[in-house]
């Protein structure tokens, strides 16, 4: 089991627009992920509405979690979106 | 009925006079082969939402469909829904359940998130109709403008609404931060809603809707329609000229704050021209976790938001939990009424080291960014429970104690509790539950509700009465201080601040300069010898806007 910690950047948290991207990012890349707080339950990071669910904001942190050979590479990717904080533009996306 | 006024709450300002088109939502009558399985049902929603989106006529309403694109095919949302199915549930009841579910998970973080708790039930409904061959109706497209009247409406059915062709929205249900108010602020179109009855009365007829009012008005004749028009144009002049710090037009201060409940808030409303935030709800960082948030990250957390309000008020509320709003770590246990039971300062009868803890915190914070957070607790009830409270705050090194007043018997012994603290901040929503015995949850309970009851501003008077008594600030930070009229007439009875949805601050704050303070207490006076609700607010408007 590969996993990473990673301080969530974006200034709106892990709502919106980002949660977005990153469930998306996690879904195209075919892999199963989990992410959870430091301390709390894994949910599935493909889910948008477990992810949203977390209530996760800016500057706190996140675990993410996979299995296989291709495991470090994905959450590799996942961490360095996470690490930007992408402009949220829109205050409801 | 010509003539006839309906009047609801005001959600987005403005005045617009057209044919009113009824809209039931539902189903449209065309029928199609329905979805045999609950991917398939998954499938046909995304795509079609997905296809709206790229319709959307803006950057806000495309976001919303796209959001809703994702919840449509979200795997958690779906497995949900097939273990139901598997459990022998009908695929149209389970997938509403699975939405449900989420839906409730995000209603209990509040604030954005649960503002998506909408967008996920109607989801729930769009599979379900996907499941049942039907398909989900669009807005009315007549051929000429209209003012659209419904009985509420999803955001996916708002989020393609074209301001040039609906002029303005009535809804009967909803209320004056529901994502219906917001969107139409955004569209920069009047709304009006919690107007029941306005489909039956405005089917077939031409309308005038005030916005700024909340008055629906069948066929208006042409001497109404010239007066409704000649006070929004006084209205916009005075939006115009209103800026800067919250007044009166005899120049008492009213700051005029932002009501905050997690980290992404409070740094929009920074920057903002809101004088500070008057409610830090604190519960964000609470919520979701197996164990409570440690120190260090909670001093993190607090610094991010006091760092960017140097210089300006931050009202800290403490965290506000009950049987309702399961904490693991804080262990209450199940009640049968939640709202009655052990929450708020209450829960620190079990278990002090909490509020202990975040207490430290919060003067940790303070001290790491030079600011002096002022700190309230939650559902006090009693003097005994403001000393206490008071207490702790100073021998954790915050100099400010306050109190929330939500509770009849804290405004009804107010100076009593004053006392014991600095200042104190009424939880006008809470109040009114508790003062008309209604739960707010209970959307029929509508009018019980409804923050005019002249009993609420009783309640108010008494709390204020208490603060004049004790030489102690009184602010609101409910639904109430969002409404123009209604902060007007909290003024007039001794409010000095009051903290809103940062949506409705624009509007407040040009009322309140158009006015002075003896107006303010005429209107105060008038609406609280008033027998009704209703009453009270059209004898506060003809004091305010003559």
């Amino acid at each position: 089991m590969s996993e990473r910690r990673v301080t969530v950047a974006s200034t709106v948290g892990l709502h919106a627009r980002p949660a977005g991207l990153f469930t998306q990012a996690v879904a195209a890349s075919g892999q199963t992920v989990t992410i959870s707080r430091p301390d709390g339950e894994a949910v599935n990071a493909a889910s948008i509405l477990a992810v949203l669910s977390l209530g996760v904001e800016h500057g706190q942190e996140v675990v993410l979690r996979s299995e296989g050979d291709k495991a470090d590479e994905v959450l590799d990717q996942l961490v360095e979106l996470l690490s930007v904080d992408h402009d949220d533009a829109s205050p409801k996306g | 009925m010509a003539g006839q006024v309906l009047v609801g709450v005001a959600a987005s300002p403005g005045l617009a006079a057209a044919p009113a088109v009824r809209w039931d939502g539902g189903h449209s009558s065309e029928a199609v082969a329905p979805a045999v399985t609950i991917d398939e049902a998954s499938e046909r929603v995304t795509a079609d939402l997905r296809e709206r989106a790229a319709l959307a006529s803006t950057a806000e309403g495309r976001a919303v469909l796209e959001a809703l694109a994702l919840f449509a095919s979200d795997p958690d949302l779906l497995t949900h829904a097939r273990t139901g199915v598997a459990a022998g549930t009908a695929p149209t009841e389970a997938v509403r359940a699975a939405a449900a579910s989420y839906a409730d998970q995000l209603r209990a973080l509040g604030g954005y998130l649960g503002e998506r708790a909408d967008d996920v039930v109607d989801i729930g409904e769009r599979l379900s109709a996907a499941l049942e061959g039907r398909v989900v109706a669009s807005l009315p497209s007549p051929g000429f403008p209209y003012v659209l009247v419904a009985g509420d409406l999803a955001p996916a059915d708002t989020a393609l609404l074209d301001p040039s062709v609906v002029l303005a929205i009535v809804i009967e249900q909803g209320g004056p931060t529901s994502h219906t108010a917001i969107l139409a602020r955004g569209l920069g179109i009047p709304a009006v809603v919690a107007c029941r009855g306005a489909r039956d009365a405005a089917d077939g007829h031409n309308v005038a809707v005030d916005g700024h009012r909340g008055e629906l008005h069948i066929d208006p004749d042409p001497e109404t329609v010239t007066r409704l028009r000649d006070l929004q144009a006084q209205r916009v002049a005075r939006a115009a000229s209103a800026i800067g710090p919250g007044r009166t037009s005899d120049g008492v201060s009213v700051p005029l704050l932002v009501n905050v409940g997690t980290v992404r808030d409070a740094i929009a409303a920074a920057d903002s021209d809101a004088e500070g935030i008057g409610l830090f709800r604190t519960e964000f960082l609470f919520l979701g976790r197996e164990s409570e948030p440690t120190t260090e990250e909670q001093v993190e957390t607090y610094s991010q938001v006091f760092s960017r309000f140097v210089g300006r008020r931050v009202v800290v509320r403490t965290l506000d939990a009950g049987s309702d709003k399961p904490l693991p770590f804080l262990r209450i246990p199940k009640e049968e009424n939640p709202a009655l039971g052990l929450r708020g300062l209450r829960t620190a009868t079990v278990q002090p080291e909490v509020l202990e803890r975040q207490l430290t915190a919060l003067a940790a914070a303070a001290a790491a960014t030079g600011t002096q957070p002022w700190v309230m607790a939650p559902m006090v009830s009693t003097v005994t429970e403001a000393r206490w409270f008071a207490a702790q705050v100073r021998a954790a090194g915050l100099p400010t104690p306050g109190v929330m007043i939500e509770v009849p018997a804290a405004a009804l012994r107010s100076a009593h509790v004053l006392a014991e603290v600095d200042f104190a901040s009424l939880g006008t929503n809470d109040l009114g539950q508790y003062a008309l015995a209604a739960d707010r949850q209970l959307g029929m309970l509508g009018t019980l509700l409804d923050p005019w009851q002249p009993a609420v501003l009783a309640l108010v008077d008494a709390a204020c009465a208490g603060g004049r008594a004790t030489s102690k600030p009184i602010g609101v930070c409910g639904e109430a201080a969002s409404d123009p009229a209604l902060a007007a007439v909290l003024v007039g009875l001794g409010v000095r601040s009051l903290s809103m949805a940062p949506v409705a601050l624009p509007e407040v704050r040009a009322l309140l300069r158009g006015v002075d303070l003896a107006t303010c207490q005429r209107a105060a006076a008038a609406a609280l010898a008033a027998p009704t609700a209703a009453e009270a607010r059209s004898v506060a408007h003809a004091v305010l806007e003559p």
